[in-house]
């Protein structure tokens, strides 16, 4: 691809190792980012691809390698410095992570209310705007308890995108949902893509979605990324690995785990 | 062979508590920085009011009761001896400056740390657990700031508020049980009791439960914030926080004892309660 020039970089990890205790979790990991594409990252659960997310925000600092971000290494910045770097992210995480003592619209305000002095009626007017791009400004004043799972990812979308984000982090945002509302997500996630013009990395192993939303997709597996390419050219993967993951298929490591 | 054994384990242990003690103390560290922008800037303060009412106001009740049974109880135990030999009327002497000095702030920081400390505990292992102090990180607002500086800034405040009602309720627990039931006189009961306690008592007592605030809320809050996966996890932590607020108010109790005694005996020399 001809745009995966260092200009339109704005996402490098640069060899990145994280181990916990004895478990190497990222092995010597080098990823570019470009601008306005959808990133897919794929892998077996446990192979360390929401750590490798949680990289890129800082969240979790690499015991060796580096982060940029728009050319700054930010594993090096301190945790206040961070801050002001994060507020460029949206990050939607696994569950949601919703304030559950916070109504959904109060979850949606909070960022703005955090690093913007915009006044109150602004910023709820924006919030459910916000709740308004996932289809959700009905279910504003009830408490996360009360929201059905897709809800939940949806309002927490919708506050990872209440700052105007540069970058969207999804973690497993399909994990968890039945196909239709599976299928909403990536809608979404496309709709947001055009929206917002914004740069997207997906990181699932629900090969529906991943085909769906991604331009470019990379396979992590033990600690390396073993493929990266598009959605043609994973389909016609010949490795035994890659085929093996993308058509739902236990290997014979696994068998023999299971004495079958 | 398995002595080495013995003696790897051993320095495992000794360095995993060294560093977590080491985390604590960047944790303490890092909470008492943002002091000074939670008073200082109103979206801060905001902050602090929930805080208030669910340390302080919602405490009220709970402190009182223990605070009144403990001087019951301390006149209960006492009063039989004292009018055997004749001293009843010191009643009051001996029961006021056990509440006031010691069994008041203890007492009221150890309900202190079950209640608020294991509620911090619970709630902000809960959000750990559900990733929501991750989600105030990757959201750009330091969750030490946001979540742990209005409850230690709470928990200081209102530590010594709250050990005030317990002394109160124990001075009233005491009157009662001496005066109302064993027939102390009451003149001569607090003509006694305000004899013996100085202002310096009452400030022994209040100053040590502001470090038993201040220790219940950092351990609450540390304990919660690396609390491990799942519900087991939030229970262990919430345990180990009661323990070690436990621990902690004990020892701050005995340091506290043997500095200020030393103190007081330093600038006004021997003290007689009779």
């Amino acid at each position: 691809m001809n745009v995966n020039d260092n200009n339109n970089t704005i996402i490098e990890l640069k060899n990145v190792r994280k181990s916990f205790g004895s478990l190497v979790v990222l092995d010597d990991v080098n990823l570019k980012i470009y601008r306005g594409q959808t990133t897919v990252i794929i892998g077996e659960s446990g192979t360390g691809k929401s750590v490798l997310l949680k990289h890129i925000v800082g969240l979790i600092r690499p015991d060796a390698g580096s982060v940029f971000f728009e050319g700054e290494n930010i594993a090096k910045l301190s945790e206040r410095a961070l801050m002001t770097v994060r507020t460029k992210f949206g990050f939607l995480f696994q569950g949601g992570a919703l304030f559950d003592s916070m109504s959904a619209i109060d979850n949606v305000a909070f960022p703005l209310r955090e690093h913007t002095d915009m006044d109150d009626d602004i910023i709820l007017k924006v919030a459910i705007d916000k709740l308004r791009l996932v289809g959700l400004e009905h279910v504003a004043k009830q408490m996360p308890a009360s929201l059905s799972g897709g809800q939940k990812k949806r309002v927490a979308l919708a506050r990872a995108i209440a700052l105007n984000p540069q970058v969207i982090l999804y973690d497993e945002p399909t994990t968890g949902l039945d196909p239709i509302r599976s299928d909403v997500i990536n809608e979404l996630i496309l709709k947001l893509k055009r929206q917002l013009e914004v740069t997207s990395i997906v990181v699932t192993h629900d090969m529906k979605s991943a085909y769906k939303v991604a331009d470019r997709i990379l396979m992590l597996y033990k600690g390396k990324f073993i493929f990266d390419g598009t959605v043609e050219q994973i389909k016609n993967s010949t490795d035994e690995r890659i085929q093996q993951f993308i058509t739902g298929q236990a290997g014979q490591e696994e068998l023999k785990l299971l004495k079958i | 062979m398995s002595g080495v054994n013995f003696i790897v384990s051993l320095g495992k242990r000794v360095i995993f508590v060294i560093s977590a003690f080491g985390e604590f103390c960047r944790f303490c560290g890092q909470t008492i920085s943002w002091i000074i922008t939670a008073l200082t800037s109103t979206h801060d303060l905001k902050l602090l009011v929930p805080q208030f009412y669910q340390i302080g106001a919602m405490s009220v009740p709970i402190v009182s009761i223990v605070g009144l049974f403990v001087g019951m109880v301390l006149a209960v135990q006492a009063a039989v001896q004292f009018l055997a030999i004749g001293l009843g009327s010191y009643l009051g002497s001996v029961i006021n400056l056990s509440v006031v000095r010691e069994l008041g702030p203890v007492l009221a920081g150890i309900m202190l740390a079950g209640r608020v400390g294991g509620a911090m505990t619970a709630e902000l292992g809960t959000m750990k657990v559900t990733e929501q102090i991750d989600a105030l990180r990757a959201m750009g607002t330091d969750p030490i700031r946001y979540l742990v500086t209005p409850r230690f800034l709470a928990c200081l405040l209102l530590t010594p508020i709250l050990t005030c009602y317990a002394d109160i309720m124990g001075l009233l627990g005491g009157y009662l049980i001496s005066v109302k039931v064993f027939g102390v006189s009451a003149n001569l009961y607090w003509r006694y009791s305000a004899q013996s306690i100085e202002a310096w008592d009452i400030f022994c007592g209040l100053s040590k439960s502001i470090l038993f605030g201040g220790a219940i809320s950092l351990i609450g809050c540390f304990k919660g914030f690396t609390c491990r996966p799942g519900a087991e996890g939030v229970g262990r932590a919430c345990t180990e926080a009661f323990v070690a607020s436990f621990v902690a108010i004990l020892t701050i109790d005995f340091f506290m004892a043997v500095l200020l005694k030393s103190l007081y005996e330093a600038i006004w020399g021997f003290k007689s309660v009779f």
